[in-house]
């Protein structure tokens, strides 16, 4: 597929190693934030052409991951409900709640529906009028356009059988947060390209500034990221750090100011609470007051706080790149993607997962493809 | 979740509410419905990369070769 596969050559990506280990003479840690390129890493290898010197950690850049249980479990509870459809992405059916998963409620006749887009929802209430429809919001910046569309044709259309269950999250307040930790170890971050399709990078050049840390706007094939990690390593060698655009075939620096304006005309900046990290301020997006209609904690009532994950489960420390999926005592064993006990075993860009994926057993992984020059 | 993927614009539905806007795009020969509503500025045979059936950006032909000419400028004082 074109814009794909010239991004997958094996010799193009072995170059790229060979220069990134050519201007490497220190350790370095660098955080990749999107579990797409999580993914992308562990499948391909990526980590494993790099010099011994460079660690990458694995971000909290999967929003099925950060999803508080809280969330799920109302999720879980309207989805129960006689006369609701309940709509969600695939990945959001086998992530534990408290006691279950939407996968269990749908097989005790729960009308729990798979949907591709936000607007599929929407087809679906114009076909069911007598039921309520209900999309599990779910999403970063990348997501929310679509999620704001739905509900502005919706309100268009006077569709009053649709509502959202809203888990937006916004991703520089959750890089500040990592930054501003105790514990931080991240030298550099590759920000996440599709994300930045939507907002641009203008909210970097201030972190990259505040926190002297480079910043390299990066897409998620091999090659973009093998790209991204050496800009990030040149950077960091050059004692620099400012924000640079690897993924500059779909973004530009200000955005798409379209998309933009679909988010701010339906969401408003909230607090927001990321599984694993806690309450981030302004870290989240919510239903304005006039679309309040459409919200479903409105409708069926607000979640419930006080859930928790299970006790073995140290998602927290891998999605803030502290530890990484091996170190989990329940890793591969109480724990897979089959009894997934927390959301990074569950989502394939949770870190656990992949690593259950592609690391066990070590030939397992897919290679880099031989393409035509 | 943050998945999006490059595809062609094969044709684009006439609508003057940009809001309603949609196009047919193959994605390696799968076609699917997609809404254009955030790049009103996307034509014909264009590639635009796509999320939860909505475009969030046009690709640009000439910066996608850019890795592959950096890599060439990366490794000719070497050579
Ligand atoms: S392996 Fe399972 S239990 Fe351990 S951190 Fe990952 S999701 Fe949690």
């Amino acid at each position: 597929m074109k814009f794909v596969d010239e991004y997958r050559d094996k010799d193009a990506a072995t170059r790229m190693a060979a220069a990134i280990a050519q201007v490497t003479t220190r350790p370095w840690t660098i955080m990749e934030i999107c579990g797409g390129q999580t993914h992308a890493i562990v499948k391909y290898g990526i980590d494993q052409l790099l010099p011994g010197a460079i660690t990458l950690v694995h971000g909290p850049g999967c929003p099925v991951c950060v999803t508080p249980v809280e969330l799920i479990d109302k999720a879980l509870e309207i989805a129960a409900l006689p006369d609701v459809i309940f709509c969600s992405f695939g990945d959001m059916l086998r992530v534990p709640g408290t006691h279950r998963d939407l996968l269990a409620v749908k097989a005790n006749g729960g009308d729990v529906r798979i949907v591709y887009a936000p607007l599929d929802a929407i087809k679906l209430a114009q076909r069911h009028p007598g039921k309520q429809i209900v999309f599990f919001a779910v999403g970063f910046e990348t997501t929310a356009p679509a999620t704001a569309l739905a509900v502005l044709q919706a309100s268009q259309m006077n569709i009053t059988n649709f509502s959202l269950l809203v888990a937006h999250v916004c991703v520089p307040p959750a890089m500040e947060a990592i930054l501003a930790g105790p514990h931080n170890q991240v030298q550099g971050f590759l920000a996440a390209g599709h994300v930045c399709t939507v907002m641009g990078y203008t909210e970097y050049e201030t972190l990259a500034q505040c926190y002297q840390t480079p910043i390299i706007v990066t897409g998620f094939e091999p090659l973009d990221i093998l790209h991204g990690v050496y800009l990030c390593v040149k950077q960091l060698e050059e004692g620099r750090a400012t924000v640079e655009n690897q993924y500059a075939r779909a973004v530009r620096r200000a955005g798409s100011r379209d998309a933009q304006r679909l988010i701010t005309e339906v969401f408003e900046v909230t607090h927001r609470q990321w599984r694993g990290l806690g309450t981030i301020a302004d870290s989240g997006l919510g239903l304005r007051e006039r679309y309040a209609g459409f919200d479903a904690e409105r409708r069926f009532g607000a979640a419930a706080p006080g859930a928790t994950t299970a006790a073995e489960c140290i998602s927290a420390l891998v999605l803030q790149g502290i530890k990484k999926p091996q170190a989990c005592p329940a890793f591969g064993k109480r724990c897979t993607p089959e009894q997934p006990l927390g959301a990074p075993m569950v989502s394939t860009e949770g870190a656990c997962a992949a690593y259950y994926r592609y690391r066990r057993p070590p030939d397992s992984r897919a290679t880099l493809q031989k393409t035509n020059p | 979740m943050c998945l999006a993927i490059p595809g062609k614009i094969l044709s684009i539905t006439d609508e003057d509410d940009a809001l309603l806007r949609t196009a047919r795009v193959s994605f390696g020969g799968i076609v699917k419905e997609i809404s254009l509503a955030g790049v009103p500025e996307a034509k014909l045979d264009d590639h635009v990369i796509v999320h939860a059936g909505f475009a969030l950006a046009r690709l640009d032909e000439q910066e996608a070769q850019r890795v592959f000419t950096t890599l060439r400028e990366m490794e000719e004082p070497s050579r």
